[in-house]
């Protein structure tokens, strides 16, 4: 684990909201010569603090007018292997995340589709048919926000 | 209002988002001028809404990561309002969405371990307004998590 200083947690909080700023942009921005902040920069990613970038896209304009969380029990654990229905559930270009979690469900995915006629499709012909696959709660998206959380 | 071009930029910058105008270009099979030029067009519009660097929690010290599905009071005509208000002002959520079905909402929680969940529990989320219900999952791992659309 490693501790943050409050110039480096000004830093991860730019990046989160612009990841192409430069090293000399940050430091203009924190009173920073561009060798510092590229030190600091570098720091965050060497030490995995930033473990990726990741694209925001708007999904309504590029025809994704829907997002639904599904929960999905496994009907027949120790016959089907989780190795199994993680890599076919992977492999569906709708399914966006796959989360193994613990309670109510095993799984929960966060698929996109057109529309909702589309999500049917994909529920029924790719979800439904996955090895294993036995209860499963739909949740709609309707709003979502991801806050800066506790980077100050 | 895309074209295949656009799409295929989008494709491989979705899969490789630390990749400058130039490399994206080469996998894309165009010419950097164009892959900026595209580029810029697409952020213009409003597509490409941003492109942030993604937290490691754990790496932080974070080693809990709890779901919390709650079902709102519904008889209180500013419960989503204010309970979301409420929500926004804990550090340690760090998503936040609504839903149209069984449940009504989803906060995403971070801990630095179990006692200090416990503690957050007690102190942040029970105390939160206007909560009929609410079911804890635990995340155990991420299977997939690059959230690319299939455009």
């Amino acid at each position: 684990m490693i501790e943050l200083d409050t110039t480096d947690r000004l830093i991860l909080r730019a990046l989160t909201e612009d990841a192409t700023r430069s090293a000399s942009a940050i430091g203009r921005r924190l009173g920073l010569s561009q060798p510092a902040a590229w030190r600091r920069i570098r720091k965050l990613h060497d030490s995995g603090v930033i473990k990726a970038q990741r694209l925001d896209l708007d999904h309504e304009k590029l025809g994704f007018g829907v997002t639904v969380f599904l929960g999905v029990k496994l009907a027949t654990k120790g016959r089907v292997s989780l190795d199994d229905f993680e890599r076919a559930v992977s492999a569906i270009p709708e399914v966006q995340t796959v989360e193994h979690i613990l309670g109510l469900y095993d799984y929960r995915l966060r698929v996109v589709a057109r529309d909702i006629s589309d999500f049917e499709r994909v529920l029924r012909r790719r979800i439904m048919t996955l090895p294993g696959v036995g209860n499963v709660e739909a949740n709609v998206l309707l709003s979502e926000e991801r806050r800066p959380g506790p980077i100050g | 209002m895309l074209d295949d071009t656009d799409r295929r930029i989008l494709r491989h910058y979705q899969h490789a988002p630390h990749l400058g105008p130039a490399e994206l270009a080469d996998l894309a099979g165009v010419t950097p001028a164009t892959c900026a030029r595209r580029l810029d067009r697409m952020q213009a519009a409003g597509v490409i809404r941003a492109n942030r660097a993604v937290i490691d929690w754990r790496a932080l010290g974070y080693e809990v990561e709890v779901s919390l599905r709650i079902t709102l009071d519904k008889t209180q005509v500013r419960a989503f309002d204010e309970f979301l208000e409420a929500a926004r002002n804990v550090p340690e959520v760090i998503e936040i969405q609504t839903f149209l079905g069984r449940v009504d909402l989803r906060l995403s929680v971070i801990a630095r371990d179990m006692p200090h969940y416990q503690d957050l529990y007690r102190r942040a989320i029970l105390t939160l307004p206007h909560i009929a219900d609410i079911e804890a999952l635990m995340h155990v791992a991420r299977i997939k998590s690059d959230e690319v659309l299939p455009v």
